[in-house]
């Protein structure tokens, strides 16, 4: 990450310490919203905390953020403990995912509000200013209200704010939710690259697996207030720790089978389910071989999804697009490298995909990093 | 064809457009043509005079009179009432215990008839045994008749006006606060914004255009609420607390000089019109829409 030391906006390496979460529970009166969460993310490293709405992700970032406090636990950055600060004395930013901007401000005073409210000189604030405004591509539009902007440039301004502070620790809650889908493809490489070149801590909240997959060094999954797992992308892909994270990372998401409907699986003792990726089920090769009936074909141009029944239980298998429709039944194949196995209580068991990927390509892809 | 439309026009306007005409613009039309007649009385009847009704009320000392106390009255209800209502609408925003009751008990005097709660206010004022005295009488200072004394009587009834007022300006106040969205304050907050910076920079100018309406109103209201001069003062003592509208009414139907009375309407009317004219687009300019 050689930009970085270029750039004077960045604090010195040394000086940027990790988030780490341990015991962090929080809840309310009728509900607990996270319960026990041990979590560390790494400075300068892009996290995701993903999970379906109502999984407290947000919570815990308004608990990172100052907003809310925990129950029981610590936040610490660093060595030092942040949980009883207020939000300003915790030296962090946040974009909100309705933006928060302020409606009667135009851009240049809605970007330099913080650093206006903290007395920064003037110059100094000028100064700041046309280099953020210049890096976002906002220049052209300071004197603006919010509410002559686009949605896109809206969250420009959101994410200047932001910048603009120089804090190293950058907190954002959905921010790509309210832009349409091209858009929000185009935000995702842009934050990514603004992260890299500001060598930010970021703690991103979404919903969206493809958010997580395409920005993130580290996702954190979340379900019902726990942590289900921490990984890269590729290793939560291909190594997913439990029934609900296989059940909720891809499109379409891990065919989860009970261990009964396809009994010719060498399976270890314990095994309740066994997984495998709908792009693995195979027409051929090496493995387990089975008919199965055909129940429909959903096609997505370049490839199409067959929704089969094997023993009873839905499998779902992804194949190109210019296949031929399928008829009545096909004969597949699973290749036994590919096949995941959990337990009784949903945990991921010793299973023959341990083995793959190589784990190679997660070093070329820090590298390139 | 087009006719018949015209004709079931007309039938479905004719019950407002009577009403309206009858009631609204043909009374004030007809008062300011009036403002230049003579009043008739007995066998001699109405005469144009032109300017002279006008040119008497420069010689009135009463009009005077009634003209400073309102600029007084006005002066303290409009900010005071504007001020009280923020106030109280800040402090039953947030999350407070018996939120719900200090907001009824806040909002009860838009509720009551200004002419009850006089009546009331009456007792609170009065020598010896009034509510204040009783105050005054612990703290062992000697007894005053606030309503009876020419130097406090118009301050009474200033008071009752901003206490009647000021909890129905709340509600607006209460409205345009739960609009600005919290995560504008969480934001202010990460960046660490004081409460009264952020009040300043922020709540101030969004809730502006609430400001703008309650001070129009507050302002309408200053020369419109007569009711408790009725009650508590007639005007007394020494026309201490004499106001315009209530000067317009003895001249008009007390003294039945209803040419004069006429003519102090034009000019209260065309005062109002300056002054919320002005308001308008003096704070316009100021004023953030969203």
């Amino acid at each position: 990450m050689k930009d970085s030391t270029a750039n004077p906006a960045v604090p010195s390496v040394a000086a940027r310490p990790d988030l780490s979460l341990s015991g962090v529970t929080k809840a309310f009166a009728t509900a607990t919203a996270l319960q026990d969460v041990d979590v560390t993310l790494p400075a300068g490293k892009f996290s995701v905390l993903l999970g379906p709405s109502g999984c407290g992700k947000s919570t815990l970032l308004r608990l990172i953020a100052g907003l809310d406090h925990p129950t029981a636990g610590t936040i610490a950055l660093g060595p030092d403990r942040i949980d009883h600060l207020p939000p300003k004395g915790r030296n962090l930013a946040m974009v909100f995912q309705s933006y928060a901007l302020f409606p009667h401000l135009d851009v240049a005073e809605n970007i330099l509000f913080g650093l206006s409210v903290r007395r920064v000189p003037k110059a100094e604030r000028q100064e700041r200013l046309e280099r953020v405004a210049s890096m976002m591509g906002l220049s052209e539009l300071l004197a603006r209200k919010p509410a002559e902007l686009s949605g896109g440039q809206q969250q420009r301004v959101a994410l200047a704010r932001a910048v603009i502070s120089q804090r190293p620790v950058c907190l954002m809650d959905e921010p790509l939710s309210n832009l349409d889908a091209k858009l929000r493809a185009e935000m995702r490489s842009e934050i990514r690259a603004l992260q890299q070149r500001l060598d930010l801590t970021m703690v991103y909240v979404t919903h969206d697996q493809v958010e997580a997959m395409t920005m993130a060094d580290h996702i954190v999954v979340m379900n019902a207030g726990r942590v289900e797992q921490v990984a890269t992308p590729r290793d939560l892909y291909a190594h997913p720790a439990s029934v609900f994270v296989a059940g909720f990372i891809g499109t379409p998401p891990m065919n989860l089978l009970p261990r009964a409907a396809i009994p010719g699986v060498a399976a270890p003792a314990g095994a309740a389910t066994i997984g495998i990726r709908p792009e693995e089920v195979a027409q051929g090769g090496d493995g387990l071989r089975l008919r199965a009936a055909v129940r429909s074909v959903e096609y997505l141009g370049a490839d199409q999804i067959v929704t089969l029944e094997v023993g009873g239980a839905r499998l779902l298998l992804r194949q190109s697009g210019q296949a031929l429709p399928p008829g009545d039944a096909l004969s597949l194949t699973l290749p036994e490298p590919a096949l995941h196995f959990f337990d009784d209580a949903g945990h991921r068991l010793p299973s023959p995909s341990d083995q793959s990927p190589q784990p190679q390509q997660e070093l070329q892809r820090e590298t390139r990093a | 064809m087009v006719r018949k439309d015209w004709l079931i026009a007309l039938a479905f306007l004719a019950p407002a457009l009577i009403l309206l005409f009858t009631f609204t613009h043909y009374p004030a039309v007809q008062t300011v043509i009036d403002s230049f007649w003579s009043t008739a009385r007995g066998r001699r009847p109405s005469v144009f005079v032109g300017w002279d009704n006008y040119a008497r009320m420069l010689q009135d000392d009463i009009f005077r009179r009634a003209m400073i106390n309102n600029a007084i009255y006005a002066a303290i209800t409009i900010p005071a009432s504007v001020a009280l209502a923020l106030a109280m609408a800040l402090f039953v925003q947030g999350r407070i215990l018996g939120r719900g009751f200090l907001r009824m008990a806040f909002f009860t005097p838009t509720v009551l008839p200004l002419i009850a709660v006089a009546n009331i206010w009456l007792f609170f004022y009065l020598p010896g045994f009034g509510l204040f005295e009783q105050v005054r009488g612990l703290a062992g200072l000697s007894p005053r008749n606030w309503i009876g004394d020419p130097d406090t009587a118009l301050y009474a009834v200033t008071a009752v006006t901003v206490w009647a007022q000021a909890g129905f300006f709340m509600i607006f106040y209460l409205a345009a606060l739960q609009t600005i969205p919290p995560s504008l304050r969480e934001a202010a907050e990460i960046e660490g914004c004081s409460r009264w910076t952020f009040f300043r920079r922020v709540t101030w100018p969004l809730i502006m255009p609430t400001t703008l309406f309650i001070s129009v109103n507050a302002t309408i209201n200053a020369f419109r609420t007569v009711d408790h001069i009725f009650v508590m003062t007639q005007g007394g003592p020494n026309n201490a607390s004499m106001l315009l509208l209530y000067y317009i009414y003895e001249q008009g139907f007390r003294f039945w000089d209803t040419a004069y009375a006429s003519a102090l309407t034009v000019v209260m009317v065309i005062i109002l019109a300056i002054v919320g004219i002005g308001q308008f687009f003096f704070l316009d300019r100021k004023v953030h829409y969203r």
